[in-house]
């Protein structure tokens, strides 16, 4: 790229360089509305982190509380809920980041093999809905479908078995988090899936059929092979995710009973800085998780760029 | 393609079906069980005797809803919200795009304003100093918290400017031979030309502020100020949620109104089903055009 876009200095005379100028202040001028929001709700925040270096005490603000260097996070490591909190955070989002990597991929490959084209249509149609749902209204649904007298303690009965308090048992609640999260969003998932099987050249199957390959075989030596950059870029991507497990649904589906197996950091973050008022702790563990979640991005579009030639922009 | 009719193809051919049929009822099924939940008899719903069909078929939730002042201020709350926010994002969003789509020469900044946009998508102060934030602002209880709140939705800018950078660049060259500013260029050319990426993220717009309640929820701190989400969240999931035993949990499932919270739950999901089908057509299209790099 940059030899190409090097140029003799008359072009760039030639092309205009007072023009140019002209436009950019008004380039800046349009980006001036979107900057200073970004100013004043992304960065100013940023500089709020100081807190999790001070005493912070709401009255005397920022500039005047006290500092105390790194004892918050030395008070954070040494308290007996964060090794259960940084765990579970983990848990929850490796498994649904294996989740939503595979069944995904199971589900695109089976809708590839639909043959018609109406039934694809149908089928596209309800499974990306529940990705436009909200967490509020998912969490309300799933509360009746698995209430104590709901439908689906009703179809376990049929099988001799008898009816689960599903919300209140601890060690049920991750698995529940973690089916619920691939269940929303295994159709919006695979459409990149499906985006990366439209691309692969439909000669290829007939060149495959023709040598007498079968469809296991075709999909075994046609298809995976065609959308195996996407699996990796997609891998690679969710890197990202690690220490997302999901703020917005765990908050609506969590209750103290299932504390031990379901508080993630974003959780106690939350109910500690906003309801118990700790701030200077809530901030540190934020921050905490913001720097490992920036460090893990960051690697995962290095690799994304290395291995499946991705850039974001 | 050549049609492979053998008896494992046809085998294959049953089992996929039954794998989507059974997928498709997995996300259909769930939505109407909470209609037909909504549409039923109190008694009947809290004796878990509906399942498929309501039993005892009435409009009493609805008709509740329709008299319940605070539910339908909340429901007005968040079509203000929508309004707003998916207005304002879509200004910032052409405007923040078109400039970043040019390239470094044509436009001096570019790069580094680029990553800064990039570097806050990455990294972020963490919920406490941003609460901190907007409320020295004195936005508590203010609608334009639940507006402005999540800042630039930098994401749906990436979309723009990289369907910008695809688009021919002759149409721009002809139009600047011709005397045209970048204002004319932008407002005549890019804008008709992007019709797909911004309906996209118009709506991807439309559905984040119509499902967001942790603004809602940490922003206002008076309950009539609330958003509908919001409401649903304090009304009908939380309650369910801030119990301690076992006991307590299973009388509380007794007790609550289940007809009525799942009436409310549907009719929160209308609007989303309303754009749903424009959703549909454009996310795919706005997706993978946005994500095309030269």
């Amino acid at each position: 790229m940059p030899a190409k876009s090097r140029r003799l200095p008359i072009d760039h005379f030639k092309e205009g360089s007072v023009k140019n100028r002209s436009f950019s202040k008004h380039y800046l001028l349009m980006l001036l509305p979107g900057y200073l929001w970004l100013a004043i709700f992304s960065i100013v925040p940023m500089f709020g982190l100081v807190m999790a270096f001070q005493d912070y005490n709401p009255g005397q603000g920022v500039f005047h509380s006290d500092w105390v260097g790194f004892d918050n996070f030395k008070y954070l490591l040494s308290l007996s809920d964060a090794k259960s909190i940084f765990y579970n955070t983990v848990f929850i989002s490796v498994m649904k980041i294996l989740g939503n990597l595979l069944v995904p991929l199971v589900f695109a490959l089976m809708l590839n093999e639909v043959r018609s084209r109406a039934t694809k249509k149908v089928v596209q149609t309800v499974v990306y809905l529940p990705h436009f749902l909200s967490w509020v209204i998912l969490a309300g649904i799933l509360l009746d479908i698995f209430a104590y007298r709901g439908p689906f303690n009703h179809l376990m009965a049929f099988f001799h078995q008898k009816p689960i308090l599903f919300f209140a048992r601890a060690d049920i609640f991750p698995g529940l988090v973690i089916g619920s999260d691939v269940w929303k969003e295994f159709g919006f998932n695979a459409v990149i899936y499906l985006a990366a099987l439209t691309g692969i050249n439909p000669s290829l199957y007939e060149a495959a059929s023709i040598d007498g390959a079968g469809r296991f075989q075709q999909l075994r030596h046609v298809t995976l092979p065609g959308i195996s950059t996407t699996i990796i870029l997609l891998t690679v991507l969710s890197l990202g995710n690690v220490l997302n497990a999901g703020f917005d649904q765990i908050f609506n589906m969590y209750n103290p009973v299932v504390y031990s197996t379901g508080d993630i950091i974003d959780t106690w973050v939350y109910r500690s800085g906003l309801l118990n008022l700790q701030f200077s702790l809530a901030t540190t563990a934020g921050m905490f998780k913001s720097i490992i979640g920036f460090g893990m991005i960051t690697l995962s579009y290095y690799l994304a760029d290395r291995f499946a030639n991705y850039k974001i922009f | 393609m050549i049609q492979d009719k053998t008896l494992s193809s046809r085998i294959m051919d049953v089992v996929v079906l039954f794998f989507m049929v059974l997928a498709t009822l997995l996300c259909f099924l769930p939505l109407w069980y909470t209609l037909c939940l909504s549409l039923s008899e109190k008694s009947a719903a809290t004796a878990g005797l509906v399942s498929l069909w309501p039993v005892g078929f009435n409009f009493t939730s609805y008709k509740t809803i329709m008299g319940d002042t605070k539910f339908l201020n909340s429901f007005w709350i968040s079509i203000q919200r929508v309004v707003l926010g998916s207005a304002l994002n879509f200004v910032v969003i052409v405007l923040t795009a078109y400039p970043l789509s040019k390239s470094a020469k044509d436009f001096g900044p570019r790069n580094i304003l680029m990553w800064i946009l990039v570097f806050t998508m990455l990294f972020n102060g963490g919920l406490i100093p941003w609460y901190q934030t907007v409320r020295s602002l004195g936005l508590i209880n203010n609608i334009w918290a639940l507006v402005l709140g999540n800042s630039v939705p930098v994401f749906s800018v990436i979309l723009v400017i990289n369907f910008f950078r695809n688009l021919p660049k002759e149409l721009e060259e002809a139009a600047l031979v011709d005397g045209a500013g970048p204002w004319y260029l932008l407002m005549k050319i890019y804008i008709p030309l992007s019709v797909p990426v911004l309906a996209t993220v118009t709506l991807f717009s439309i559905v984040y502020h119509w499902n967001e309640f942790f603004n809602g929820l940490v922003l206002m701190s008076k309950s009539d100020r609330y958003p509908l989400q919001t409401y649903i969240q304090q009304m009908v999931v939380n309650l369910n949620m801030g119990l301690m035993t076992e006991d307590q949990y299973k009388k509380m499932n007794v007790l609550s109104n289940q007809t009525l919270n799942a009436a409310k739950i549907f009719i929160a999901m209308i609007p989303v089903l309303l754009v749903y089908p424009f959703l549909q057509r454009y996310f795919i299209t706005g997706i993978t055009l946005g994500s095309v790099k030269e």
